[in-house]
């Protein structure tokens, strides 16, 4: 490392105009496999855990009952697919990537059209108790669901809602962080536009419809990936109001498939179900990598 | 952000009354209904206690709050939780800031390496957690396995440590690709000139970093610093559930987690709500240090 970078200090500072990640501090040789090496020992951090639950998931149980399991995938890929997605333990997985689907879904879709609409609202109208709204909608920014977990369970075995897709979807998009958003950008887009609109006399939801929402497509895009994987990944929420197996979230349901007892877990199977656990989200984030970073950064600020 | 919601606002706007009233209905109900009302009700049953039978609420005050905070097992769930988060963040952040340093020194393949580490942020926490637990199992886990090779005799079921460890690595795993994606962002926006400048002044790459880059990277920190605490303390109950269910005992009994135990599984309304509003004003204060903290980073 060190001799790179005396090597790096001798060459002259001359810098092409634009080339700006280019340079002197660039790394050559011995430093760059170092360099490489380190990735790689990250990745293969990273990597190793998902790697063995795809071996699992394409070997047989006596395989796995006798450590230690091979670390090359098997032979019995279809037969542990099939079984999980066909019988699974409690209920076939099919079943339960069915439900994780709606849900997620419901609550990307759910949130981002009341949110749309009510920072519609307030963006572009003048109306009473405007500004009580928008700090009730700044309280909710800031409270989990797992913080009141009880009394809002209570309120949806109230509404009769248990083991129901409203009951899945509707707690979890109570809150205003998409809004806040959408304000947020709502508040760029050009006075001119809106202008124009009522000249030519558009009415509100004509303007909303034909001009914001196409303006709109990347933030709500971008807002959807997050939302999706939010969704997608939910556990304690469905793990309270999803009693009967046929109505359980994947990613809650691995858990549900472990023994009770001192039986030994149908390892195949579990792993086959954590992989299909797996594999929607990461095709959303893999596939909609810019959006996804773009809505990251944003939500976060 | 601004301070104040309202301090922007649109000079052209539309007239009527109905239309806006309307539109912002279906998130009033929603949010009246689902968060307003049980978050009430949260506080409100956090003064009381049911008698035995469950027919009628007996206002205490504050009481459920002193029998809280003297409980020994509350406090050590504090206790827990503040180890937890600590050790959360510093595995997460120093993995992710350590991945993002070696790819913001290549100028190519940054990329790939990117595209390779994002995608882990999608592995649900309980996912994670069953990944986890089938690598140090006891009976069947490859870790666990060699690991008694060498002579080592891991069983997170037995021992508070190891099972802490466990949860640990489980919860910043995932949380790996998340940091490094803003650790890279915020180490690609610095710069080159300037660490040119020190390279000329020949600064060694760990001067350099310590010197010039660590500083300079510090918004990006402070703001990971609280969204990885926030994560560590409400996010992880799924990493927490699936391996070890707060045990042996109550060594991995974060304060989520004891919300959820003592509220469901062992009933008690009163304690349950009065812990959930213990962590609301801790979550509140760091909302509010997250704002204060970002207000800052943008004007840095």
């Amino acid at each position: 490392m060190t001799g790179r970078d005396a090597l790096a200090a001798e060459t002259p500072p001359v810098k092409a105009p634009g080339a700006d990640h280019d340079g002197m501090v660039e790394r050559r040789g011995a430093g760059l496999w170092l360099t490489h090496l380190g990735l790689i020992v990250g990745l293969l951090f990273i990597f190793f855990p998902i790697w063995l639950a795809f071996v699992a998931s394409t070997i047989s149980q006596p395989e796995i009952a006798r450590p230690p399991m091979p670390l090359l995938p098997g032979d019995q890929f279809i037969e542990n697919y099939t079984r999980a997605l066909t019988s699974g333990i409690n209920a076939p997985v099919a079943l339960m990537l069915g439900n994780s689907l709606v849900m997620a879904l419901g609550i990307a879709f759910g949130k981002i059209a009341i949110s749309l609409l009510s920072a519609f609202a307030i963006v572009y109208f003048r109306f009473p108790g405007r500004q009580l709204f928008f700090w009730l909608i700044f309280l909710t920014l800031m409270l989990p669901v797992e913080v009141r977990i009880v009394p809002t369970y209570e309120v949806v075995a109230g509404f009769g809602m248990l083991n129901s897709y409203s009951g899945l979807i509707f707690p979890l998009i109570a809150s205003a962080t998409a809004t806040f958003l959408f304000r947020q950008f709502f508040m760029t887009v050009p006075d001119e536009l809106a202008e124009a609109a009522r000249v030519d006399g558009a009415r509100p939801m004509r303007f909303f419809f034909d001009i914001l929402l196409p303006m709109s497509r990347t933030n709500i895009a971008a807002l959807f990936v997050i939302l999706f994987i939010y969704g997608w990944n939910q556990y304690l929420w469905p793990l309270l109001i999803t009693t009967d197996p046929s109505m359980n979230t994947i990613v809650m349901g691995i858990k549900q498939m472990f023994p009770s007892g001192d039986d030994i877990a149908d390892w195949p199977v579990i792993m086959a179900t954590s992989i299909l656990a797996m594999i929607p989200p990461v095709i959303v984030v893999v596939g909609m990598q810019r959006l996804f970073i773009r809505g990251l950064v944003e939500s976060e600020k | 952000m601004t301070g104040t919601p309202a301090a922007m606002d649109k000079r052209v706007t539309f007239k009527g009354l109905w239309l806006p009233l309307l539109l912002v209905l279906p998130q009033i109900v929603i949010t009246a209904v689902f968060f307003f009302y049980p978050a009430g009700q949260a506080i409100w049953q956090s003064l009381y206690i049911p008698d035995p039978f469950g027919l009628s609420m007996k206002f205490v005050g504050l009481g459920n709050f002193e029998y809280l905070l003297g409980d020994p097992y509350y406090r050590a769930s504090f206790l827990t939780t503040a180890v937890f988060s600590v050790l959360v963040t510093v595995v997460s952040m120093g993995v992710a800031l350590w991945l993002a340093v070696l790819a913001d020194r290549l100028i190519k393949g940054s990329g790939t390496y990117r595209t390779l580490l994002i995608w882990p942020y999608a592995v649900a926490p309980a996912v994670a957690g069953v990944l986890w637990l089938f690598m140090f199992n006891t009976r069947v886990g490859v870790v666990t396995w060699y690991l008694g090779v060498l002579g080592y005799d891991w069983n997170h079921v037995l021992n508070d440590n190891e099972a802490m460890g466990l949860v640990v690595i489980a919860s910043a795993w995932g949380r790996i690709s998340y940091n490094f994606l803003f650790f890279l962002a915020g180490l690609q926006s610095i710069p080159r000139s300037v660490i040119e400048a020190a390279a000329i002044d020949g600064a060694r790459f760990w001067t350099r970093f310590r010197t010039i880059v660590f500083p300079l990277l510090s918004p990006t920190t402070f703001f990971l610093l609280v969204v990885n605490v926030v994560y560590a303390f409400f996010e992880t109950f799924g990493v927490i559930h699936t391996i070890t269910s707060g045990g042996p005992q109550q060594a991995t009994t974060i304060l989520v987690y004891k919300v959820y135990a003592d509220g469901f599984v062992g009933q008690d309304l009163g304690s349950s709500a009065a812990q959930s509003v213990i962590l609301l004003a801790i979550v509140s204060v760091l909302t509010i240090i997250q704002f204060r903290f970002v207000e800052r980073r943008v004007h840095y």
